[in-house]
């Protein structure tokens, strides 16, 4: 069982309140991505979590009971850190061992569970090696393997993924996917990039600045974005954002279209421009916009095959019935 | 990427470095070699060097008037002890201050390593005197607790520069694995931070061996290591040149020998973890 | 960044230092104090009475302490200009590509494992004595007149002795420090058209800084207390009597403990001085 619950949590360093009052909560099994740009508090809120810092007021509660001032060991969570953490001077089995080693548990057991991890993880061929010896991908499952045996309440990662290269993250972002539907287990999961974010979560939590923006399924940021923070932080290439007149037509201060909502043409459309730098991506072309009057570039995904030269002048149609509008404050209007 | 060098260049760095190098080594060299000759030869002029009669009659005599064994013994322990001590005190604090350092946590260390700034001789009498009252005059556990506590700074300050290399998300995962402290420093920390504790322990086991302050004024006759043992050769049989250098040869040659079998951890250590 | 539990943890873990060092400090700090204003002669009379600021005026008054916060300064300046100017030179040299590197670096080395009682010794005897010794025997052999260089030229010869002891330190530490210099910047400044002593000066020397910083501050600390060397060679005399030999000989042997104290107290405060101003660098240093 992993229900977490944060209960008007707030943690200041010194005078600086870097997590102002926060509720949240995390069900049961569910797979939470604490999501923001850097410096938003995403990390220091899962170590509020984890126990390895001390919330300043509040109370986190795992399954109803209060964990505020249980230390780290004892919160029966398990923690993935963004470089590993892995031990050096102890092999691979001996680093999946360690949390149950200090846990007292019979070594005869150790021995089953460690392998048992290990053939899932296919690291079976690498038990006796040491960290040092292992690829990127390899530690990184290593880290996982180290936090599974414990079976713990609620698995913790921070930014498990930005040490390793591009095809690998990918690689990585399913199997830790696939284990958590193995699994069934709370995880939480920190990260900077949106795209981890929208592929694995069930739910996502976006900070910024210690505060929760807004918390919801992907499709749900994606589509109803509660404020234009969220809107371009969800979604990539990110929303364009137009002010001024041409947001005043929709009764908005600001309007906001994501790029695969807009329509080019050669001859017709509301808005037009001159074609900048193109980005053929072979599946799509993203095609950066200027000189529309309304914004300093509007971005436009088109499809792959569409083909325009830098200094084009073409036009655009923004579909309506999927435009965000805002206020003045920048929250969203409905 | 180093460039490749003119074997010219090469040679001229070699036979200038070896020159320097020698010259550097060489009054140990000659203590050495002085060791091995009469006393007559070790005066001769021209002085010979290597082609005299080799003899191990010094390093008798030496034995023979003192023994040897018996300084030798105090300066292993005295040494030895001092500097176990002292990394079993240091490595808590040096945890600390490596990994939950505070605001005062520089200070604190700075603090320590001016505790080394103060004179010992200014302090001479008292400690004389605080030795006399317990009983720990002439003793080896005396200079046990004087010399760890002499060098407990250095030891500390090593620690900590060693520690400091040694990323704290890892003892983080411990405690997140359900380590207590006492594990996390026993099973991870310790053994991560090996090769800069052995350094520490190297350094100052030389460090406590040569100091020669309160080892020569705290003991007699009892537990005088073996800087108490060459200093009685200062005079008047400082000009026995070959005994004086068989008992040189005999005070530094355990160092010397453990230095060549560990100058790694040696020439880590002996930079203090100052400087990588 | 941590929690309750592990900064109160840490402090008791730093507890047992902190309380032995700060007792190692203030019990015999207060002896000395204590004692430094009574007329003490253990073996003429023992404790007799208060004098107030008597042993201070008379040991400063004293004909010997001057030159002997000279010779202090004289020493511990002489010998860390030498080692720090010749460290860097030999590190340098060192760093070249030679064939046995590894052999070298521990010839250079072996005279800081060498106790300075044995170091003193055997520069007593066997180099400087004026007549049997091996600089003596090289003086005669290029026809010049032996120098008795304890008595005639104690200061510099004491210098070059614990000089020896401590190029080892200085090279090692300046030589690790120049080997983790990032050969790249060296090449961008070629690439800049920065001449060898251009590059020395701009880019090498304040790398050095902190090595050069640790080196004085650790030297420095020793170099205060020097007194195996002094106590072996000269017993204090031809103008080689450091503030430490000074008040060890009226304590010891001249057992006024009194006199002695109020020294200590001086070398105290000069220790002070000299660590404050220390501090202040390395404290700024240490942190880069």
């Amino acid at each position: 069982m992993g229900r977490i619950t944060l209960d008007k949590v707030t943690k200041s360093f010194g005078a600086v309140e870097v997590i102002p009052p926060l509720d949240l909560t995390i069900e049961d099994g569910e797979f939470a991505v604490f999501v923001g740009p850097s410096g938003c508090g995403k990390s220091t809120l899962l170590r509020l979590i984890a126990g390895l810092e001390d919330v300043s007021s509040g109370q986190i509660r795992i399954d109803s009971q209060d964990a505020t001032a249980v230390p780290p060991a004892k919160r029966g969570l398990a923690m993935v850190f963004q470089s590993y953490a892995l031990y050096p001077h102890m092999s691979v089995r001996k680093n999946i061992a360690f949390p149950l080693k200090m846990a007292k548990m019979d070594p005869a057991e150790i021995t089953r569970r460690v392998e048992a991890a290990a053939s899932v993880l296919n690291l079976t061929d690498y038990l006796d090696r040491r960290p040092g010896q292992l690829s990127g991908g390899q530690r990184q499952r290593v880290a996982i393997g180290r936090s599974i045996v414990r079976e713990p309440a609620a698995f913790l990662f921070d930014e498990p993924l930005s040490n390793l290269d591009a095809a690998l993250r990918v690689g990585m972002r399913l199997e830790i996917s696939e284990l958590h539907k193995r699994l069934a287990t709370t995880m939480i999961y920190v990260t900077h990039d949106q795209v981890e974010a929208m592929t694995m979560a069930d739910k996502i939590v976006v900070l910024q600045a210690g505060v929760i923006e807004q918390v919801g399924s992907p499709l749900e940021l994606y589509r109803t974005p509660r404020n234009k923070f969220v809107a371009g932080f969800i979604g990539s290439p990110t929303m364009n954002f137009i002010e001024g007149p041409e947001a005043a037509k929709y009764n908005a201060h600001t309007v906001g279209i994501r790029p695969e909502h807009i329509d080019v043409s050669e001859t017709e459309g509301p808005w037009s421009g001159v074609v900048g730098v193109s980005e053929h991506l072979g599946s799509d072309t993203f095609f950066h916009i200027h000189e529309t009057g309304l914004a300093e570039t509007i971005t436009v995904r088109a499809g792959g095959e569409v083909g325009f030269n830098h200094g084009d002048r073409i036009h655009l149609t923004p579909r309506e019935d999927v435009m965000h509008r805002f206020d003045a404050e920048g929250l969203r209007i409905e | 990427m180093a460039r490749s060098v003119t074997t010219r260049r090469k040679t001229i760095n070699t036979a200038l470095a070896w020159a320097i190098g020698l010259l550097i080594f060489f009054p140990i060299l000659w203590t050495i070699l002085t060791s091995f000759k009469t006393e007559g030869q070790a005066i001769s002029d021209p002085p010979v060097f290597l082609f005299f009669d080799w003899t191990l009659e010094n390093y008798a005599i030496v034995q023979e008037r003192s023994n040897y064994a018996r300084f030798l013994w105090n300066s292993i322990i005295i040494a030895g002890g001092s500097t176990l001590l002292g990394v079993i005190i240091a490595v808590p604090a040096a945890w600390s201050m490596a990994f939950v350092p505070s605001k005062r946590t520089k200070d604190i260390l700075l603090w320590m390593l001016s505790t080394k700034m103060l004179p010992a001789v200014g302090v001479l009498y008292p400690i004389y005197l605080i030795f006399i009252r317990m009983g720990l005059l002439d003793t080896r556990v005396g200079l046990v607790i004087v010399l760890m506590l002499i060098n407990l700074p250095i030891i500390v300050w090593m620690l900590y520069t060693y520690f400091r290399e040694i990323p704290g998300e890892i003892l983080e995962a411990a405690r997140m694995d359900g380590a207590t402290l006492k594990e996390e420093i026993l099973y991870v920390l310790t053994p991560m931070a090996v090769p800069g504790i052995a350094s520490t322990l190297l350094l100052n086991f030389i460090l406590a061996w040569n100091e020669a302050f309160w080892t020569l004024n705290l003991t007699a006759a009892k537990a005088g290591p073996l800087t108490a043992f060459i200093a009685s050769y200062s005079s008047p049989e400082g000009l026995f040149y070959a005994k004086l250098s068989a008992a040189s040869t005999m005070a530094i040659a355990p160092i010397l020998i453990l230095g060549w079998f560990s100058q790694k951890q040696l020439v880590r250590g002996l930079t203090f973890g100052a400087v990588k | 960044m941590a929690t309750k539990a592990s900064r109160s943890a840490a402090r008791l873990m730093m507890a047992p230092a902190v309380v032995l060092l700060l007792g190692w400090m203030l019990v015999p700090l207060t002896m000395t104090i204590y004692f430094s204003f009574k007329k003490y002669l253990p073996l003429r009379g023992g404790d007799l009475g208060w004098v107030g600021f008597d042993n201070y005026a008379r040991f400063l008054s004293s004909s010997s302490f001057w030159p002997s916060v000279q010779a202090t300064l004289l020493i511990v300046g002489g010998v860390l200009a030498i080692t720090v100017v010749f460290g860097v030179l030999l590190a340098m040299l060192l760093d070249q590509p030679m064939w046995g590197q590894g052999v070298v670096r521990i010839l250079v080395i072996a005279p800081f494992f060498v106790m300075p009682t044995v170091s003193a010794l055997v520069w007593k005897n066997m180099f400087m004595d004026p007549v049997n010794g091996l600089f003596a025997h090289l003086w005669k052999a290029v026809g010049a007149e032996p120098i008795a260089w304890l008595t005639e030229a104690s200061l510099p010869s004491i210098i070059m002795i614990v000089s020896w002891q401590w190029l080892p330190f200085a090279t090692l530490i300046l030589l690790t420090a120049i080997q983790s210099l990032d050969s790249e910047q060296l090449e961008a400044a070629e690439m800049d058209g920065a001449p060898p002593l251009k590059r020395f000066g701009y880019i090498i020397l304040p790398h050095l800084g902190r090595a050069i910083t640790v080196v004085v501050l650790i030297q420095t600390i020793f170099l205060l207390s020097i007194f195996a060397e002094i106590f072996v060679t000269t017993q204090g005399s031809f103008g080689t009597k450091t503030l430490t030999y000074l008040i060890f000989q009226r304590v010891l042997e001249s057992q006024n403990v009194g006199l002695g104290s109020a020294g200590g107290v001086y070398a105290i405060i000069l220790a002070n001085i000299v660590a404050i101003f220390l501090m202040r660098i390395v404290g700024k240093n240490l942190d880069a």
